[in-house]
Formats: structure tokens, sequence, C-alpha cells
């Protein structure tokens, strides 16, 4: 074993004396030496656990678990041009993956063309660039999107990207009733943690009230909202707060879509999650086995949800970005490995695993199949996923549980004082809760309280060389081009009509869907439509708080 | 010797900005005067905040591979306004590729994930030219 920091004075390696007596996991709850069956004196079985496929579904929404089927091996994927991204999806498809997965680069995530001056350096960088309707085209060219499910990282502009991909569904000739997937359309995490806003509140949340009801009549099985705690936790929040902010945020979805006129039962069923897996097993597991608990108890006793698929949560979990190191980043890999084990003994139902090379740019195809490969071994290898919840019982896993539970609903009363969470967003309370334990994790590990390894101890000088992925110049130059051309050649007057037709949506209280779809087959430009709503609702500035 | 004066910055369109709110805390508690300047700032703002605040240091975080379009711009803004005495440093997703380019246009301290946060302040320290006496 290589000499960590402690051991640079020669005497070597930690022993088991340098220990602390005492533990805390990542949310600073102190953890007993053992666990007997006097902590969970207090546990109901058919109250707080209930089998597999049982309310409160603490165990799995599923009777059988991963017998049945497999979780989804979603690998999220997307740079460069639609055409390259294509042919990366195309490849994880043939490799064995079973969804798709899109990244859009930071110009579409904030409804800017490629040639706005804040585009600058940024076309096609951190995803693919999509533009309009031509892109979203060249995207899925020879992917049947009847037989597969997409899942879309948007979120400002999420109801523009899910019309393009149903207009590009109705050229393929798949009905909008049979399709599914899911669109990210998370504003509220947006303001908490990701910051890719670009709206104010009250007009955020009424475009995704506005998907939830036209998706509830049109597109019944696409998945409206994909409540996200991954952000929060990569901003820095600890595993109770992701479990306590995220489930607050799906509850106060909740909230507008009732006021808005919709009916429980009507759009919490086709509501999802997705959660961060990091590095503290346990606890993890823990988190995912919560909150199943409290949503299921939160839509039946809060909201009266009577439809049992109301109840069942059901998430997409990704592997920790933020554990991945630079420093010997082929540690990467076991990281991961742990992370996604953690993931599946939680029940997830669809997944995607990090790369090694993350730290260092986005993934090559080699460092994605390998992540790919990481989940197929659990799958087919491990064992683990032939019984369902088989830690359930675990004495310390429901200890944990249990307490992850009881400080969401305390998190949550804090939530409601202030008003609820859009309130809290604009009042900083989360922002400032994040930042806290971001530093306060940054600081254990200079102090040397949290080992990691390969960085604050067993540290190597020299980084082996790992291949990484170069994005070429030439992309923003042709998406610009592209862009350019679009708009000598298509039907102005069609165009400025439609574009008009936003306008005049956004201002009355009309479903914002069939305008936007129209602008879509007028090829507008995804910054045109963005702007039609900016014209009418303004931008969003945070007020930075450190 | 008088306070160090540093300007964190997020250019870009990219929100990810839990390494420069840390950076800028910690900063701070090492006695440094910190100006945050929020996000998706360009780096005509960024030169125009580092000017008016009597900046001594510049940090610019990155995460989405900017890098190679921002820096250059900001090096050839503070130089057509004669601005010769600012540090510029970075932090964020750097490829080793990239970084004799930012060396070469006078970006010597060049932060990847995971770097400590006291090596950072160390390196300011160490590079902020003294103030004329």
């Amino acid at each position: 074993m290589t000499a960590g920091k402690r051991g640079t004075s020669a005497t070597a390696e930690p022993t088991r004396d340098e220990r602390p007596d005492r533990f805390r996991t990542t949310s600073g709850r102190t953890v007993d030496p053992v666990y007997t069956p006097a902590h969970v004196a207090a546990l109901d079985y058919a109250r707080d656990l209930s089998d597999p496929g049982e309310f409160p579904f603490t165990r799995g929404i599923h009777r059988d678990g991963y017998a049945g089927k497999f979780w989804t091996m979603r690998q999220f994927a997307g740079f460069g041009t639609p055409e390259e991204t294509n042919r990366r999806y195309r490849h994880l498809l043939e490799a064995g993956g079973t969804g798709l997965s899109v990244a859009f680069d930071l110009p579409t995530l904030m409804g800017r063309d490629p040639d706005h001056p804040l585009a600058l350096g940024e076309v096609g960088r951190c995803g693919v660039s999509i533009a309009s309707l031509a892109d979203m085209e060249r995207l899925f060219a020879e992917i049947p999107l009847s037989s597969i499910t997409t899942s879309m990282t948007i979120n400002s502009p999420a109801a523009i990207l899910l019309a393009m991909y149903l207009v590009v569904a109705e050229q393929q000739g798949a009905a909008w009733r049979d399709i599914s997937g899911t669109i990210q359309n998370d504003i509220l995490k947006e303001y908490i943690a990701q910051k890719e806003y670009i709206y104010p509140p009250a007009p955020s949340m009424r475009l995704v009230t506005d998907v939830f009801g036209f998706c509830a009549a049109r597109v019944p099985r696409w998945n409206t909202i994909s409540v996200s705690g991954y952000h929060i936790r990569e901003a820095g929040a600890t595993a109770l707060q992701e479990l306590a902010f995220t489930l607050r945020d799906g509850i106060e979805y909740v909230r507008y879509g009732v006021d808005a006129g919709l009916d429980v039962d009507a759009f919490v069923p086709r509501m999802s999650f997705f959660f961060n897996a990091h590095n503290d097993f346990f606890e993890e597991i823990a988190k995912y086995r919560a909150a199943r608990r409290l949503w299921s108890q939160v839509m039946r006793e809060q909201f009266g949800a009577r439809d049992e698929r109301s109840w069942k949560l059901r998430f997409h979990t990704q592997t920790a970005g933020v554990s991945l190191t630079a420093q010997q980043p082929y540690n990467n890999v076991v990281r991961t490995a742990l992370q996604a084990l953690a993931a599946v003994l939680g029940g997830t139902n669809s997944l995607h695993t990090n790369s090694l090379d993350e730290a260092l740019s986005l993934p090559t195809v080699e460092a994605a199949t390998l992540a790919l490969r990481t989940q197929q071994i659990i799958a087919h290898e491990s064992g683990v996923v032939d019984v369902t919840d088989p830690l359930g019982g675990s004495y310390y896993l429901e200890t944990l549980t249990s307490s992850l539970e009881s400080g969401a609903r305390e998190c949550f009363q804090r939530i409601d004082n202030l008003g609820g969470m859009v309130a809290a967003i604009e009042e900083g309370y989360p922002q400032r809760e994040i930042s806290e334990s971001a530093y306060a994790a940054q600081r254990a590990v200079e102090r040397g309280e949290q080992v990691i390894v390969g960085v604050n101890d067993y540290v190597e000088g020299e980084t082996p060389d790992v291949p990484t992925l170069y994005i070429d110049e030439s992309v923003a130059e042709q998406q610009v081009e592209r862009v350019h051309e679009l708009r000598r050649t298509r039907d102005a007057d069609r165009l400025s009509r439609s574009v008009d037709a936003i306008r005049a949506a956004a201002r009355s209280r009309d479903n914002l869907m069939p305008p936007l779809l129209e602008a879509v087959r007028a090829y507008a430009t995804l910054g045109e439509m963005c702007d039609a709503l900016r014209d009418v609702w303004g931008e969003y500035e945070e007020t930075p708080a450190i | 010797m008088r306070t160090i004066r540093v300007i964190i910055a997020k250019p870009g369109l990219d929100g990810h900005d839990r390494g420069a709110k840390v950076i800028a805390r910690a900063l701070r508690d090492a006695g440094m005067e910190v100006i945050y300047t929020g996000l998706r700032q360009t780096p005509e703002q960024i030169v125009d905040a580092a000017v008016q605040e009597d900046a001594d240091v510049i940090g610019l975080s990155i995460l989405s591979g900017a890098h190679n379009h921002i820096c250059p711009r900001v090096v050839e803004l503070l130089k057509a306004r004669k601005v010769d005495d600012v540090l510029v440093v970075i932090g964020g997703i750097i490829p080793d590729v990239d970084v004799p380019k930012l060396r070469a246009l006078g970006i010597t301290g060049v932060f990847p994930p995971g770097t400590f946060m006291q090596q950072i302040v160390d390196f300011i320290r160490d590079h902020v030219r003294p103030a004329p006496a």
C-alpha cells in the first residue's frame, strides 16, 4: 500500500487506533458501533415497511423487484452536432443500453440560438446543440421513437423540446398516446442548485403545469417531470438535504397542479424523481427507501390521492459526478460501481453510471461503455437482483431509513413555515443550507477528517494519462451556419404568425403547448420561441449569496 | 500590507457555482476581500468589475469547456485597458492539453477538481504583485 498523507513520516499507514471512536453519516447523523433489535423496536412492519409492492412502498414499488425486469440502463449522452450524438446513441443501443438520455449544450438549456453572443465557446460542448426541429430530426434519425424511451435533461425550455420530440414522433408515424419518455422539467432545483433558469418562478411554474395538463390529455405515457435531487446533491447538499428539498419540491409541484385545476390522480402518476448515488453506501440506500415511504404517505394523506400509481415514487439514479477525482482517475470506476450498487439495492427504476474520465472532460466512447458494463455486471453477475429489497429488516438500514424520514419531515415544516418552496427559494433558504454543507465538506477533506483516496491520502505524484474527448471548434461554426440557412429558407409568414401566437398565449391563461407545437412545425428556432416568452415574462436574476 | 482584493467570476452560460462559492468563502476566511460577480458574466463585465473594484486578482470558474474562448478575451481586455497588475487564475474542468495555452496567456494558476482551497490561497499570496509602497 502506498504510504498516505498520514504516512509521510515513514511510520506509514493508518491503523485502527487512529480511527475516531464515533462515526457520522454525510448528513451528520451519529452512527452506533452496532445495531440491534432495540434500535427498531418502534418499527411497525405493516405501517412502516410492508411487503414490496405494498403501501407505503418502503421496500419497493414492485412485488417482484428486479425479477420481472431489470432497471433501465440509461446512459446520459450528448455532445457536438446532432449527427455525432445520434451515432453515440446508436452505439449505446447496440451495446445493450435500454433507453436514451439526452444531454443538451448550455445554449440549448438557456434557450439561446448558437449564434447568440452568450453562446460563444459553448455550442455543442457540454451536450448536443439543438436549435430547431431540424436538429431534433437529425438527433433521432433511424431511431424508432415508438420502441425506445427517451429522457431529456431540459428544464426552463422543457415544453419546447418536448414539442420538438412530439413532432419528430409524429413524422415517424408514432402515436403520441403510445410513446414514452421523460422531460426533467424541474425548474425549482434550477433556482436552488443548477441555476439554468430563464424566467421568474411564477410563469416558470405555469409552464410546468401546462405540460402536466397537456400530457395528461394527449401524451398519457409521458413522464412530465423528473423532480431532481441530483443537482442539489452535486451542489453540496447532504443526503438528508437532497431527500428533503427534492420531496418538498415534488409537493410544491403537486400543489401548483391542483391549484391550476388538475385532479391529483390525473397528473401525479406521471411524476418521477431523480436522485444521486453518493459514497455513503447505507445512507444512500436508506434515502431511496425513505423517499418512497414519504411520498406515498404525503400523496395519500395530504393530497387525498386514490390512484395507487400516485403513491408510488419512481426514480432514476445517477452516480455522483462530484465524487469523481482528476487524481488517479481509474479509482473512479470503483467509486461508481459501489454507488451503482447502492442505487440497485435501493430499488432504482433506472440508472446512469458515470465514466471514469468525467473529472477531466466529457466521456470517451470507451469510458462510457465501461460505465454501462458496470451496470451489466451488477445485473448479471452479482446476484443482488434475485431477491427484492434484500437488505430490508437490517437493524442499521431500517434505523437510518426512519431517521432520514423524520429529518425530512422536520425540513418540510421549516419550508412550510417560510410559505412554501417558491417562497423559501426567493428567501435563499435552500441555497444557503447547501452552500454551508459544500463548504463544510471541502474543509473536512482538507483537514483529513474525510479521506478521499488519491486526493488527501495514498497520493501519487504522477497522474496516468487518460484519453479525453475533445470537441472540435467546427461544431459551433456548423450549427451557426445551419441556423442562418434555416432562417433564409423557411416560410416567414407562418413563422411570424406562430411566434406571435406564443406571445398571446403567454399573456392569456391558455395552455402554451398548442402554440409551441405550431411554432416548432414552422421551424421557429429555440431562441426565437424563448425570446417570445422573455418578451412577456422577463428574466429571473438571483441575488448571489456566499 | 494591504488586503488582497479578489473578483470571483462565473463567465459563460454555466450555472454550476459550487466551486466559485466555496473558493470565495475560503479566500474570505483567509483574510482577503472577495467580490463574487454572480452568474453569466461576460468578459467585459468581469474586467469592468476588476477595474472598478481595484482588484488584485480575477478568479475565473469555468466547468463548461468554454475557457479557450473566455480566457483570451479577459486577458485581451485587461491589456486594452492597460491593466498589468491583475493576477488571473482559473479553476474548473480544464483538460491537460489546454494548460499550456492558458500559461501562454499568462494564466499560470490553473486549478482542476480536487485542488485544496489552501493551495489556491497560497498561490494567490505568492503571486499577487506587492502594492506600490
